[in-house]
Formats: C-alpha cells, sequence, structure tokens
C-alpha cells in the first residue's frame, strides 16, 4: 500500500473546506482588525517616546504569553463581559469560538505591526519630513504624500510577518471552539494520526506562505505604483476569502453540536453520539478538541448541546468539593447540583476514567502488589511517572496522606509515553488513566485503591440547559447509558491509538456502537 | 534703497533652550533683490531664513513677508507661495522629477494638464533635458541636475519669493559656478526676490546684490560687498580677506591675457 493511497487522506481532504474556510475567516478578521487598532497606533504615538514606549512594551508583553494560553484566556474573559452586557443591556453573545479567538489573534498581530510601523515611520530623513513642510503640505499631506508611502517597506514587513505569525497559530483556536486547521492537528495527535497532523501543518503552512506571497505582491504594487500588481495582490486575497465563503454559505443549520474534549476517548464517544443522534433522524455535527475548562462553560451557555464528562472533574472543577464519597453517591449529589443550572445529567456509560496507580502485571505479582496499600512497602525503592498536572492535584496528596506513600523518584511525562516507559521498565508505576487501551497492550495492572482515596471518575452525559425537556434527544441517547464497560472502553481507546484506517474516531465509534447494540 | 520691502525682519529672536540662534536681528529685503547671509555653522543664518516662511516660530520681534506680518498668515499657505530650494535638494526619493516639481501646484489643486505644461517649462527653465529626466527618480540623477530639479520645484507655483539654504554646497566647483551664474540669470529674468544663505564669502560676492552677515546669532553687517569692504569688524574683515587672497593667488599664477 503506497503512502497515499492511506483512505485517512481522503478523509483529511473532506474536512479542508470546513477547516480551512473557518481558518482563513478567524485569521483575516483577526490581522484586520489588528491593522484597524495598530496602524493608527503606529501614526499617532511617532513622534511622542513615552505612549510609544508603553505601547511597545505591553504588545511585547503579549507576545511572551504562549499563543494556547492567550487564546484560553479570552475565553472567560469574553463570558464575563457576555454576563456584563446581559444585565446592563440585555444583550448576550457568544464567548465560544469565532469572537475570542480572533480577538486574542488580533492582539497577538500588533507587535509586528506596532514595532514596524514606528521604526519605518521614525526611520524617514528628518530633512525630508522638512521638505514635505517647506514646499506647502500640511501634516495630514506630509503623513499621506511622504511618511507613508516611505515607511511602506519596513510596514508591509511587519504586516507580513504578522499574517504568517497569526495564521500560524491559529490552528491553536481549536481548544476555544473555533474550527481551524488546528482540528487535524489536535485529533491526529491525541488519536495518532501522523496523516492528520502532517495535513494540518501543511496545509497551515501553505496558507500562511499564500496570504504573505500576496501581501508582498501588493506591497511591490504600491511601491512601484503599479496598480496591477496592487489589485491582483488585492484580488488575490479577496479570492481566498470569497473561496471560504461558498460551502458555509450552502450548508444546512447545525442542529445539535456534540461537544469533545481533548483526547482520543472523547473524539470517539462524541463521533459515537453524533452516529446516534444522526440514526434518529436528527441533525448533528461534532465539535471536536475543546479545552478541558472551554467545555463545560459552553455547555451552560448553550454552544454545544451535549457531551460526556467525568463526575470527579465536575466534583472538584465546578462544585470544589475536595471530600470524597462513593460513586453512586457522587454522582447522584452532582445531578442534583447541576439540575439547578439546569444542565442535565441523563445518565452514567458505566465505565470510569479515573487515575489509578498501574505497573507491569508480572512485575506486580513478583513483588506481591495487588493493592495501592501493598505497594507502599516497595515505594521506597521505586519510582513513579505521572502527567503534567498529576502531581499537583488533590488525588495525589490524598494518596500520599492514605497510604503513606514515599517513592525514590517521581517524574513528569507525555501521558502517550508513560505507558510504554513503564513496560519497558524506565520507570517502576506510572499514575495511568483505568479506560486507556495502552494498559491491555502492554499487560499492565491497575492497583487496587481500598481506601477509596482517589475519587471516582464515572464517565456521565451532559446536556445543555435549552434541551432541558428535549425527549427525542434523550431517546436516541439512551441506548448508551450503562452500556459500555470499562474493558470495552478500553478496547476502543486501544483501537483508536493505533495508526491505519480503522483508527479513525468514526471507525472506533462504529465499532464500539457495534458492541453495545448486542447488549 | 530700493522700492518696496519683501522681506522684514524688526527685532527678532529665536531661543533653541538655553542657546540664542536668532539674537535681536533687524534686516530689510527689497523687491528684487538677491541678498546672500553669510556666516559659519552655528550662526543662526538657517533659523533666520525660515523664520520667513515659519518653518520655525520666532521668540519675539516682527517679521513681515510683502507687508503682511507672517503670524496673521496661514503656515501653509505661506509656504506655498514662497519658494524654498533645500540644502542637498531635499527631493522626495519615492516621486519622479515630474511628480517633485509639480508637488506644490499639486498642493494648490491645479489640473493635472496644466502642472505637466509647467512642469516641462520648468525643466526647460533650469536647463534639464526634458525626456531624459522628467520619469527619473531623484537616485538617478547627479548632484547638479538634482539642485536644478529643487530650484524647478520651488520655482513652480510662480512664487515672487524664493529662499534657498545653502543650495550650491555640495557641489563640485565647475557645476556650482555654473548652477549659480544660471541661478542668477533666473532671478532677473522672472523678476524673484530670493535670500540665499551660504558659508562661502566668495560666493556671496559674485552673486548677490547684498550681503548679510551673521556670528552667534547676530547680525554683524549688511551691505554691498563695497559697502562691507568699510566694515570695522574684525570678523567681518577676516571674512572679505579670503576671497582678497584667492584673487591675487590667482592672477600671480595665471596668465593675464588667458582664455578663462
Amino acid at each position: 500500500m503506497s503512502l497515499f493511497s492511506d483512505p485517512r487522506w481522503a478523509d483529511a481532504l473532506s474536512h479542508l473546506p470546513d477547516y480551512l474556510g473557518n481558518h482563513v475567516r478567524v485569521s483575516l478578521a483577526a490581522l484586520a482588525l489588528g491593522l484597524i487598532v495598530s496602524l493608527p497606533l503606529a501614526v499617532l504615538t511617532r513622534n511622542r517616546p513615552g505612549p510609544r514606549g508603553i505601547l511597545l512594551a505591553l504588545a511585547s508583553i503579549v507576545q511572551t504569553v504562549p499563543g494556547l494560553a492567550l487564546l484560553a484566556l479570552f475565553y472567560p474573559l469574553l463570558l464575563l463581559a457576555a454576563s456584563v452586557t446581559l444585565a446592563w443591556f440585555g444583550i448576550s453573545f457568544s464567548a465560544f469560538g469565532f469572537l475570542p479567538a480572533m480577538l486574542a489573534l488580533a492582539l497577538y498581530s500588533m507587535l509586528p505591526v506596532l514595532r514596524n510601523g514606528i521604526t519605518g515611520l521614525n526611520g524617514i530623513d528628518p530633512a525630508l519630513i522638512e521638505a514635505a513642510k517647506g514646499v506647502g503640505m500640511t501634516a495630514r499631506q506630509s503623513l499621506a504624500m511622504v511618511e507613508l508611502p516611505l515607511a511602506l517597506p519596513v510596514m508591509m514587513a511587519g504586516i507580513r510577518t504578522a499574517a504568517v505569525w497569526v495564521i500560524g497559530t491559529a490552528t491553536l483556536s481549536t481548544p476555544i471552539g473555533q474550527t481551524s486547521l488546528g482540528n487535524y492537528i489536535f485529533a491526529g495527535l491525541q488519536t495518532q494520526n501522523w496523516v492528520f497532523v502532517l495535513f494540518g501543518c501543511v496545509a497551515s503552512a501553505l496558507l500562511a506562505l499564500a496570504v504573505d506571497q500576496l501581501l508582498g505582491l501588493i506591497e511591490s504594487g504600491l511601491r512601484r505604483r503599479s496598480r496591477l500588481r496592487t489589485g491582483l495582490g488585492a484580488v488575490g486575497i479577496a479570492a481566498l476569502v470569497a473561496a471560504t465563503l461558498v460551502p458555509t454559505m450552502g450548508r444546512s443549520p447545525q442542529g445539535y453540536v456534540v461537544g469533545a474534549k481533548t483526547f482520543a476517548e472523547q473524539y470517539v464517544l462524541s463521533a459515537l453520539m453524533r452516529d446516534r443522534l444522526q440514526a434518529a433522524g436528527l441533525s448533528a455535527t461534532a465539535r471536536s478538541g475543546l479545552g478541558s475548562s472551554v467545555i463545560f462553560e459552553a455547555l451552560k451557555a448553550g454552544d454545544i448541546d451535549l457531551y460526556v464528562d467525568y463526575s470527579g472533574t465536575l466534583w472538584a472543577n465546578q462544585l470544589h468539593r475536595t471530600d470524597i464519597k462513593p460513586r453512586a453517591e457522587l454522582v447522584a449529589e452532582l445531578k442534583t447540583a447541576l439540575a439547578k443550572n439546569n444542565i442535565t445529567l441523563l445518565g452514567e456509560l458505566g465505565f470510569e476514567n479515573a487515575y489509578a496507580l498501574v505497573m507491569p502485571k508480572k512485575r506486580a505479582e513478583a513483588l506481591g502488589i495487588r493493592t495501592i496499600a501493598d505497594l507502599a512497602a516497595h515505594a521506597s525503592t521505586l519510582s513513579i511517572a505521572g502527567d503534567y498536572e498529576f502531581f499537583s492535584r488533590p488525588e495525589w496528596a490524598a494518596l500520599q496522606k492514605a497510604y503513606g506513600l514515599q517513592f525514590r523518584a517521581q517524574r513528569q511525562m507525555q501521558p502517550d509515553f508513560m505507558y510504554a516507559a513503564v513496560a519497558s521498565g524506565e520507570v517502576d508505576v506510572i499514575a495511568g488513566y483505568t479506560s486507556d487501551g495502552l494498559i491491555a497492550k502492554y499487560d499492565l495492572a491497575a492497583l487496587d485503591d481500598p481506601k477509596h482515596a482517589i475519587p471516582p471518575y464515572d464517565a456521565i452525559l451532559l446536556l445543555a440547559p435549552k434541551r432541558v425537556g428535549d425527549e427525542r434527544l434523550k431517546a436516541a441517547l439512551s441506548p448508551l447509558l450503562g452500556k459500555i464497560d470499562i474493558a470495552t472502553m478500553r478496547e476502543a481507546n486501544l483501537r483508536a491509538s493505533g495508526n491505519d484506517a480503522n483508527s479513525s474516531p468514526d471507525a472506533v465509534a462504529k465499532w464500539l456502537w457495534g458492541k453495545v447494540d448486542k447488549r | 534703497m530700493p522700492s518696496k520691502l519683501a522681506i522684514s525682519y524688526q527685532h527678532v529672536t529665536k531661543s533653541f533652550g538655553s542657546l540664542k540662534a536668532v539674537d535681536d536681528v533687524s534686516l530689510e529685503v527689497a523687491e528684487g533683490e538677491l541678498l546672500a547671509i553669510v556666516g559659519g555653522s552655528g550662526s543662526g543664518k538657517t533659523t533666520l531664513l525660515r523664520l520667513a516662511n515659519r518653518l520655525i516660530e520666532a521668540d519675539g520681534g516682527t517679521i513681515t513677508v510683502e507687508g503682511e506680518d507672517v503670524r496673521n498668515v496661514d503656515p501653509v499657505a505661506l509656504r506655498r507661495r514662497i519658494g524654498y530650494v533645500f540644502q542637498s535638494g531635499g527631493l522626495f526619493p519615492h516621486l519622479s522629477v515630474a511628480d517633485n516639481i509639480g508637488i506644490t501646484p499639486k498642493l494648490l489643486g491645479e489640473p493635472a494638464a496644466a502642472i505637466a505644461g509647467r512642469v516641462d517649462e520648468l525643466l526647460e527653465l533650469v536647463q534639464l533635458d526634458r525626456a531624459a529626466h522628467r520619469d527619473r527618480l531623484p537616485e538617478a540623477l547627479s548632484g547638479g541636475q538634482r539642485q536644478r530639479v529643487g530650484v524647478a520645484r520651488a520655482l513652480a507655483a510662480k512664487p515672487r519669493i524664493v529662499l534657498m539654504d545653502e543650495p550650491f554646497g555640495a557641489l563640485d566647483p565647475l557645476t556650482r559656478d555654473a548652477l549659480g551664474e544660471d541661478f542668477r540669470n533666473l532671478h532677473r529674468k522672472l523678476g524673484l526676490t530670493s535670500v540665499m544663505i551660504t558659508h562661502d564669502m566668495t560666493e556671496a560676492i559674485l552673486l548677490a546684490d547684498r550681503i548679510a552677515v551673521m556670528r552667534g546669532g547676530r547680525l554683524l553687517a549688511q551691505g554691498t560687498p563695497a559697502e562691507l569692504s568699510t566694515s570695522s569688524d574684525a570678523y567681518v574683515l577676516e571674512l572679505l580677506r579670503t576671497p582678497r587672497r584667492q584673487v591675487e593667488r590667482l592672477n600671480a599664477l595665471l596668465p593675464q591675457s588667458g582664455a578663462a
């Protein structure tokens, strides 16, 4: 089988109009907004060192904030703004997707535009500005006829840099709900679909290159006073925008939107739910790759209609509880609390995706370890690895306290690599996830937690407030409730982590439905 | 003194911080006159020139142009009716020779066809070949050609007054001499009032009707070359000594009946 006969290429291509169109729209809108704000600021502050310094410093600070964090920050900021405008003016707007992405990217584009704008304007020979005054130009004429044309090459270089940055960074707007070419990259990284990752990277690089070249054409047209070049560049950009608008205009309203967080299990479950809704004759789309902190707010605001979360996550993050209750009791209490916000907890899917201490089955047997209590006796000679957040989570503190765990060493690792590391003996124990398919693949054992130090993480299905009385929706989803046990989910996750055509979330969702339907 | 005044300075002062660039200067320029202001760097001569078209605003005293106090005239309108030739041209590098020359008429809203005709006329007046230079960018011109374009630009809106800031300073001696002569002829032909800054007393004596000598912001002396030579000021006499020495050297070195 040659590289390009892989059906995943066709799959990737089928998403291109949607992902590329959204990507182009959000980046060009952000760039345009950035220019509208930055260029006048550059002009106004060019002879005022004080404000200019402050402005450049602010823009530099924005630049030091990692793109992902900047985008994520805009979501809560806009939620706050939306609640304020709702309270004061009775107007609300969606803080999800396009708006926060565009605002954050516009902010991101400001530094190169400002810096080059100011540098370009300040770099003009003062004798020429004097000459402009001397021949009888007003300040505005001097700006338009002499200063801006002379600063143009440097300013355009800044605009081109900003365009490339914005198009590249726009791939990070996927987690805040803005569809972009980043959807390929996030989905691909999580499901080990390298075709998707490659496709997303190449597509965004080509887009950046194309826009850069078109801006270059406009620049050389303005410099050489060639209407043809300027026109061709402008038509190119306009064509890009128009081409990306066409597919969306013909599209029907979205119907139900199924949300998914940024890992493989979520991609599979959202595909499964979407298929169920479609099978029931309801129109539905999946919105994948949403950040963990964004997705619940998006549900509350009605930007998505349903998604799967985990009881322990909401218990800690939404109810801010630190006590631990038995599985059923915790879900029941959560259900009551969520109902106050009109959010429906439809039910459990049947499996848990909790943290668990995991080690190779053979090693555990050899050491006589079955539970975490057994492990505690050996811990001082063993090393443990966890994901980036585990060691700062309350579970870890609770585990250490309950069992008196004291390891020889602890390390942080990318979750995908932890399982291979423990299987190969690189580390002795890992803090894995109970539903992870790699537990089965590497013949690992999840140790029991007899003292219930780790809170339960039941997969639960949530519905948005506006779907509270939607019986058709509930009926379509009810066949899934309680039907997915931990072994089945592990196998589904294992399939999704494969690197072939059968490992796409859609394919795994179909396999999973085949299993569930028989029950 | 001949007829009406084109420009008059009365007790004019201008300071930059603690530096007195122009210190109580009174000077009159008659209509049709070519006045040279001579002085070393920092003498205040450029400041004095720029006060006339309000490129710099005076701190005290009165300046009138064609009888009007400049403080009562819109500075932009004032500059459009006074020609200004900048040191080393001051041409806009992104505009063609024709666009540089036509800039002030364009600002005044004259129709494009009229401007184009005027540009051709001016190129002829400053002795530049129309076809060869019209559409060039300034970077493609020699220093002398650039300064000729600078003069053409200053004359484009048919001003009666032309101010020139060391117009020939950066040129080689031959070009400088030719350009100086050509300008003097233009000045006569067009009936201009011209004020020219120079640090070269020889140039001033050869071109100007009258000379004003500046030093340290003060006007030391003014008058025809002959009047200046009777001055009692040591600095003025020192300035006049250089051209005299040059004449003596030249007379000694060159045959009296030479072709030059």
